[in-house]
């Protein structure tokens, strides 16, 4: 099932995370068992399961925030428990209240500085990404007054802010109206388009149907199936059917 | 460096744009202001209960203002899943840490700068004099006892889960050392083993911040300048709590799940 590229820019090999349990004489939970994952630059990646499928943990691993229990994971080739990896990767964790105090401008100030970047580029930056999310017009306001899409797009603007090669998206439009969603998957096709790799968790299966290259689906820790949406779709009537009967859910007859 | 500033810088703006600062202040100078006004008994030197009562009031507000803003930074960045975003850049755990301590400390810095300027006009306007290095000293001293108080707190929001619980806690224990701990000893003295050694193992491990505690009394009874070499002594030592306990934070944060 993997997928071999020279120009891998995410892997995971054999990766295995086990949590272990507060009780006594309880086996460790095992989060991920042995996910083997490639991800090719310039593509759009969707990483679908159902809830507690381990896609969380696998971008949690990714992000060094857990470490693996087994396996290997790297980002451009270096192992992900080193801070310079996340260098050249953006991300955006499913929903996130940001500072409520500082505005979209200084929030992005912020981040912008932990990048190291010069006044005038984090400015020029900084322009592009509030036009980009439209948030233009309320660069200057708290973002205690944003409703919950202007957050959620304010946190795209975080996670590109070092225009990054490798964006991480965590459920992006998770909560947010049918509004909010076209505005993001928008944001996501025209970062598709000026060349950037996005690996997405997603629920939307007709979202990820419309955006990804590839999709992967795991499922108790476990990859089920990987390729194409054409060839994961197969002779189903949609992705969201041949989702169902990957993970093992009944499915009723299409009539 | 430019990490550890970015995440105090943050910490500082926060401070200045929450209400927290400005109500202890507001209440710190009515407070004072009520009582300057009025001279109960007709004492000459009633001044001195004046400047105690404020100084008094000043170590309580910041305290205040130390361990409640230090004690919601961290719970507060994993409740609301800011801390993943900034983990996922590259900063390391240690440098969040160190600039959520920064932050705090610089804060009280800016807080115990404003009360100290309206003590020194509120003292200056009843007599007449400036003692400005007094002050300073007295200023300083206060200052580096924030930093053990903000950096054990930062410890004990990552002990402790509830921002509530830690800062009950720290303000119990730092009443508890401002006010007993130098008695600890005594105490141990009159007592029979294994209490003796405990009271006195607890004697020798408290962070001891009197002389910072007592400079108020100094100021307040107009006794000349402390040695600086002394000054010195006691900065250090603040300093090496200050380390101890963030070095103790930064080895709970570093094996602390972040999802």
């Amino acid at each position: 099932m993997l997928v071999s590229g020279m120009n891998a820019i995410l892997r995971t090999e054999k990766l295995r995370v086990e949590f272990r349990s507060r009780e006594l004489r309880q086996p460790a939970k095992v989060a991920l068992g042995g996910l083997d994952l490639e991800v090719r630059a310039g593509e759009v990646f969707g990483f679908l399961g159902p809830n507690g499928a381990g896609k969380t943990t696998t971008m949690n691993v990714l992000l060094g925030f857990v470490p693996p229990t087994g396996g290997a994971a790297s980002l451009f080739g270096i192992d992900v428990r080193q801070p310079i990896a996340r260098q050249r990767i953006g991300y955006l964790p499913e929903l996130t209240y940001y500072y409520k105090f500082l505005t979209a401008e200084e929030l992005l100030r912020f981040y912008a500085k932990i990048f190291g970047l010069p006044r005038a580029e984090t400015d020029r930056r900084i322009d592009q990404l509030l036009q980009l999310v439209e948030l233009e017009s309320a660069r200057k306001r708290p973002i205690k007054s944003y409703s919950k899409g202007m957050q959620q797009r304010v946190g795209l603007a975080q996670a590109l802010i070092n225009n990054p090669d490798l964006l991480i998206l965590d459920e992006p439009t998770s909560g947010l109206d049918p509004l909010g969603r076209m505005k993001v998957r928008e944001i996501i096709q025209r970062l598709k388009n000026e060349g950037k790799t996005v690996f997405f968790s997603s629920h939307e299966l007709g979202e990820v149907e419309t955006v990804c290259d590839r999709v992967a689906i795991i499922h108790q820790g476990e990859l089920k199936a990987v390729g194409r949406v054409s060839d994961i779709t197969g002779q189903h009537a949609n992705l969201e059917k041949a989702f169902l009967e990957i993970i093992g859910f009944p499915t009723p007859a299409t009539p | 460096m430019k990490n550890i500033f970015a995440v105090a810088g943050v910490v500082i703006k926060e401070l200045y744009r929450r209400k927290d600062f400005y109500v202890l202040f507001i209440v710190t100078i009515l407070i004072c202001v009520v009582m300057a006004s009025v001279n109960v008994f007709n004492d000459e030197k009633i001044v001195r209960y004046l400047k105690e009562i404020c100084l008094l009031l000043i170590w309580v507000s910041s305290l205040v203002i130390a361990i409640t803003t230090t004690a919601r930074q961290i719970p507060a960045e994993r409740e609301n899943r800011t801390l993943l975003p900034l983990l996922a850049k590259p900063l390391t755990r240690t440098q969040l840490i160190f600039g959520k301590f920064f932050g705090c400390w610089f804060a009280c810095g800016l807080a115990l700068l404003c009360f100290y300027i309206f003590f020194s006009a509120l003292a200056a306007s009843r007599e007449h004099a400036w003692p400005v290095l007094n002050y300073f000293q007295a200023a300083l001293l206060h200052w580096f006892t924030l930093g053990v108080v903000v950096a054990f707190t930062l410890f004990g929001s990552l002990v402790f889960a509830a921002p509530s619980s830690n800062s009950t806690i720290c303000f119990v224990l730092v009443t508890a050392i401002l006010c007993v701990g130098r008695y600890l000893d005594a105490v141990a003295l009159s007592l029979k083993e294994p209490f003796r050694s405990i009271i006195f193992a607890v004697y020798f491990v408290i962070p001891h911040v009197e002389i910072p505690f007592e400079m108020r009394n100094l100021i307040v009874h107009d006794w000349p300048l402390i040695s600086w070499t002394f000054i010195g002594l006691d900065l250090l030592y603040l300093l090496a709590y200050t380390a101890a306990f963030l070095v103790a934070a930064c080895l709970v944060f570093r094996r602390k799940a972040v999802n």
